[in-house]
């Protein structure tokens, strides 16, 4: 077996835990396929070579799901003519994963318009999954017209509001959360005080060992509030998981990789599977970004992830669509994770 | 003396009958308002625009992404704009009218009516 080992770094100049140079490095723009391990607190990053897999046995009490993001379905103009075509893409290589993702998680914008064909088309595409379940919340384009009711209809089902609810699986506790409806002039997204409350009590009785990931549409954590990055009353929502020992934030909406560690939270957010935006700052909006078509694949991906049991960590991968699967394979798996860095 | 008065008469008449600027059937149609044109683009409304009273103002959607145009204090809510896609609205009455993308909210606009 072969380590690749790229880059692990271990900075902890502070002693407080938290890795700064190593999450720098991980604030990676898209299609790298970096993976960022958070363990006992701190962060380690690896540069992934193609054909690094993970451990092809899936042990007891590892749980691996996969994120996916802004599928747009409807969408059609320069930045990517065909986003069917790319979420069809994704879910091959969701299929393709060494480890089949127990399930998905969709951060939102399922469709561009809202539009009754947009939802068929993309549950028709999402049909062909090999994981048993897609968990949604919706995008700020999958509530537009009708506040909302159609999303509910389609996926809505058991969840509370305008779609918030809560799940487990193997001992980690999800919680879906909505924060693109009723939106206030000049604001970020908003989670709402009906929401927040049922967050609160939904956490209340579990122990503080147990592994919390938290997934909504657009960044719970401020990115960039300039293009609406952000959500106004998302702090309110992280002092809920203070007391918890591993959380992770999963988002969307901004259409490229992100990464976080603050504390005891690891915040990520997942590239889309139908148009690359611009990072913050560097274009006048952000918009569809058009690219030359051959790099188009190279900026949309799909995350897959995996808990351990034991470790803090919640072990993310981004790969982009267009990520090559080398011949003669790298196991990255929890023993060599243990022995890289100390 | 008569005619002189005559004449002014006459000319007080067509005044009355034939207002002048307006919407006198002169100028053009009495039921055309002027027009002022928003064009959204970048995820923008532009300056805040100030227009006389009975203008219409109509949004242009210019984006590669939807937007709408809606009043805060609820005069005025916009469909959902694709690119290309534009609203009218008149405003009768003078004021500020705050407004803002309900999609992207950190998109707002304003129009002054004078």
């Amino acid at each position: 077996m072969t380590e690749q080992k790229a880059d692990a770094i271990l900075h902890d100049h502070n002693h407080d835990g938290i890795d700064r140079r190593g999450f720098l490095k991980c604030m990676a723009w898209a299609g790298t396929g970096l993976l960022c391990v958070m363990q006992g607190g701190v962060l380690k990053s690896f540069a992934m070579a193609p054909g690094m897999k993970w451990g092809k046995k899936e042990k007891t009490g590892e749980l691996a799901f996969a994120q996916i993001s802004d599928s747009h379905i409807g969408f059609s103009k320069a930045a990517n003519p065909d986003v069917g075509a790319t979420l069809q893409a994704a879910v091959d290589r969701l299929n393709a994963l060494p480890i089949v993702p127990e399930f998905v998680l969709h951060t939102g914008d399922i469709t561009h318009l809202s539009k009754t064909a947009e939802f068929d088309g993309a549950q028709q595409l999402l049909k062909g999954l090999r994981a048993d379940t897609v968990h949604y919340v919706p995008g700020e384009h999958d509530v537009l017209n009708d506040d909302g009711r159609q999303y509910l209809e389609r996926f809505g089902k058991g969840s509370k509001g305008a779609g918030w609810y809560s799940f487990d699986q193997k001992g980690v506790h999800f919680i879906g959360l909505v924060n693109v409806v009723n939106l206030k002039a000049g604001g970020l997204g908003l989670l709402g005080h009906d929401q927040l409350e049922w967050m609160e009590d939904d956490l209340k009785h579990l122990s503080s060992s147990t592994p919390i990931v938290v997934f909504a549409h657009i960044p719970l954590w401020s990115v960039y509030p300039e293009w609406g990055w952000g959500t106004d009353d998302g702090a309110q929502a992280l002092s809920y998981l203070r007391k918890f020992g591993s959380v992770s934030v999963l988002n969307g909406h901004i259409h490229q990789v992100m990464q976080k560690v603050e504390g005891n939270v690891t915040f990520h957010t997942a590239m889309s599977t139908a148009f690359p935006q611009p990072a913050p700052g560097s274009a006048p909006s952000p918009g569809p970004m058009a690219v030359p078509a051959e790099k188009l694949r190279g900026l949309l991906g799909i995350t897959s992830a995996k808990f351990v049991r034991g470790s803090h960590a919640l072990a993310v991968v981004d790969s982009s669509l267009d990520a090559q699967a080398a011949s003669g394979e790298t196991i990255l798996d929890a023993n060599s994770l243990a022995s890289v860095g100390g | 003396m008569k005619r002189t008065i005559t004449s002014a008469a006459v000319l007080l008449l067509c005044v009355a009958l034939f207002p002048i600027g307006g919407s006198g059937a002169s100028a053009r149609p009495a039921d055309e308002p002027a027009k002022a044109v928003v064009t959204i683009d970048n995820f923008s409304f532009g300056h805040p625009i100030t227009v006389p009273v009975g203008t219409t103002v109509v949004w242009t959607n210019t984006d590669d992404v939807p937007h709408n145009v809606v009043s805060k204090d609820k005069l005025f809510k916009s469909p959902i704009l694709d690119t290309g896609e534009h609203f009218e609205f008149t405003f009768k009455t003078a004021g500020t009218f705050d407004y803002y993308c309900s999609i992207h909210p950190r998109m707002t606009g304003q129009v002054v009516v004078k």
